[in-house]
């Protein structure tokens, strides 16, 4: 069974009057995030990841499509016990103390008060927020406030965690918390669905992808799947020795040629006629420097994937 | 069930951190000070003016609050967006607006309770007579306050909250006034207004049934099956309007 299934996810907004236009910020979204996976869901701003999310937690009503948490439909509010969510730019009742706050969320949760107790010194630790366990969240910054948002996320130790850009206003340090603390859930098998815009984040620590544009998911996979699916691999040539007329005849091969000097350097599109451009640049007296294969990066193909639906 | 005693509970929380029951301090000191400028007038009159008063008062706070604050349970959680957080909890939405409006409810109960019990002590020390029909008075006050809140939350479901205070306000207006409402409809010569203030005086809460304040002040009961009536109309009434703005709010995008 998979942590996350959704179908077919569509999200139109009808305008008050009915003779404006309607808009459609997501078309048939489908995605499916195994259980004790990683999941980065990448995507520019306004691309819909925070309407998918907010339809994951059934604060949005989708326009079509069906989503299956843990198991269960989406519309059944019980599943929600097994689900940590922290939602975007997150804004909490600022007149509870951090101690207070997670204890309201834990109840909430359907926590008896003895786990709650038990869980919230242990989660404040977690967060690194024990310091400020007595604080009113009015006067938190905006990092703890975030970290704040993690530690009402996983008071009830849920099984599945949606998080909605969680690194988003930390800074770099910061960020490398976030990355930590998601992949210490991983190793305790819990599944991390995820959102944000930058490739970075995504890179280091999901087992998949996907990226989503204007709505539409363009691809998802293994990030190593993608690489090597997307991106023609590139191979990088440089060699001394070669002017003029030699290499014109090697240009129709190359995506392009760099020439300064004695020393040139070509990108070949691919595998396919690397022999053939080494042994015509060996035979015009060329001395070859370096053979580079290049790997395609996810930031290559998000680019790629988004500029091409812009 | 337990989530909504938590929302409950949160709610009353919420409510005594914002300071609201200050308004008892307030109205002591009203009380106080009108009863050291009555103490001038002779007993029947002194009686009569101290409860008519102390009814007006408490009525007055008590819906001022239900409005405002009822208003403020919803709103300020779609605006703060807080209310992302604890719908991603195992709530539903209808547990939700429960919790919320019983969690006032038993703040503005209690509220009520301390405010008359403050008002019964100025007659007692002022050396006047406890009527029973004040009892009979203060418990159709909390119905109407009760009947406000429901009103207050279910326009609070799917409008801002200044509008939603302009439409409660105008709804409690009106809500008195209803059977002045018939009388200028029955006279009217355009059939537009006419049929206005009809459709009027069938929507709105006729609130003037739960006012007994005047005959309560000078003494005289209401019969217990008017009370009785009374009340039942201003529950139903109040359960229809939640019910109206849990339908509302199920349907809503957050
Ligand atoms: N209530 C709404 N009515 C119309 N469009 C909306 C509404 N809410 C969001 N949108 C649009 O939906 C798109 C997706 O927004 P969002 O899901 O927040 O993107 P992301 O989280 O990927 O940055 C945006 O273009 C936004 O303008
Ligand atoms: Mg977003």
């Amino acid at each position: 069974m998979d942590a996350i299934v959704v179908d077919g996810l569509t999200k139109t907004y009808k305008p008050m009057w009915p003779w404006l236009k309607e808009t459609t910020v997501l078309s048939d979204v489908s995605l499916s995030v195994g259980q004790g996976e990683v999941f980065g869901f990448l995507g520019h701003n306004g691309a819909g990841k925070t309407t998918t999310m907010k339809m994951l937690m059934g604060l949005l009503r989708p326009t079509r499509g069906s989503i299956e948490l843990l198991g269960v439909s989406a519309d059944n509010v019980a599943v929600h016990a097994r689900i940590g969510y922290l939602p975007e730019a997150p804004y909490f009742y600022d007149y509870l103390t951090a101690e207070e706050f997670l204890r309201f969320y834990g109840r909430l949760a359907g926590l008896p008060c003895e786990t709650v107790h038990q869980r919230v010194p242990q989660l404040l630790d977690r967060v690194g927020l024990t310091e400020a366990r007595d604080r009113q969240l009015r006067k938190f910054s905006k990092g703890m406030l975030q970290r704040i948002g993690l530690a009402q996320a996983l008071i009830h130790d849920p099984e599945l965690i949606i998080l909605d850009e969680p690194m988003s206003g930390l800074d770099p340090i910061g960020r490398k918390e976030v990355r930590d603390l998601i992949l210490s859930l991983r190793d305790q098998g819990k599944t991390v669905f995820f959102s944000t815009h930058i490739v970075s984040d995504v890179e280091m620590i999901c087992d998949r992808v996907g990226i989503l544009a204007k709505g539409k998911m363009v691809t998802s996979g293994r990030i190593e799947d993608l690489v090597n699916e997307h991106v023609a691999q590139s191979v990088e040539v440089v060699c001394d020795g070669v002017v003029g007329d030699k290499l014109a005849e090697v240009k129709s091969k190359a995506i392009r040629i760099l020439q300064r000097g004695e020393r040139c350097l070509m990108i070949l599109p691919g595998q396919d006629h690397l022999e053939e451009v080494l042994s015509t640049l060996r035979h015009a007296g060329g001395k070859l420097v370096s053979v580079i294969p290049h790997k395609g990066s996810l930031e290559e193909i998000f680019l790629e994937q988004t500029n091409r639906r812009a | 069930m337990r989530s909504l005693v938590v929302v409950a509970g949160n709610t009353f929380k919420e409510t005594v951190r914002d300071k609201i029951l200050y308004n008892l301090v307030f109205f002591a000191i009203l009380l106080i000070g009108a009863s050291l400028l009555l103490g001038t007038l002779t007993m029947g009159e002194q009686s009569r003016i101290i409860n008519d008063l102390g009814l007006a008062a408490i009525n007055l706070v008590a819906v001022i609050i239900a409005i405002f604050v009822g208003i403020g349970l919803v709103t300020k959680e779609i605006d703060r967006r807080t209310i992302y957080t604890i719908l991603a909890r195992p709530i539903t939405r209808v547990q939700f607006i429960l919790g919320k409006y019983l969690g006032l409810a038993f703040i503005i109960a209690v509220n009520i309770a301390i405010m008359f019990t403050m008002f019964l002590g100025t007659v007692w020390v002022s050396g006047n007579v406890i009527y029973g029909s004040l009892f009979q008075a203060v418990e159709l006050i909390l119905v109407e306050t009760l009947l406000v809140m429901a009103i207050a939350m279910f326009f609070s479901t799917f409008s801002s909250s200044t509008l939603s205070a302009t439409m409660t306000i105008g709804v409690y207006v009106i809500g008195h006034l209803t059977s002045d409402l018939k009388a200028i409809a029955e006279k009217s010569h355009s059939q537009l207004t006419e049929a206005v203030l009809t459709a009027l005086y069938y929507v709105c809460p006729n609130l003037e049934l739960l006012n007994i304040k005047g005959q309560a002040a000078s003494g005289v009961l209401v019969e217990m099956g008017y009370q009785l009536t009374a009340t039942a109309y201003g529950v139903l009434y109040a359960g229809l309007l939640l019910t109206g703005a849990c339908l509302i709010f199920q349907r809503r995008d957050f």
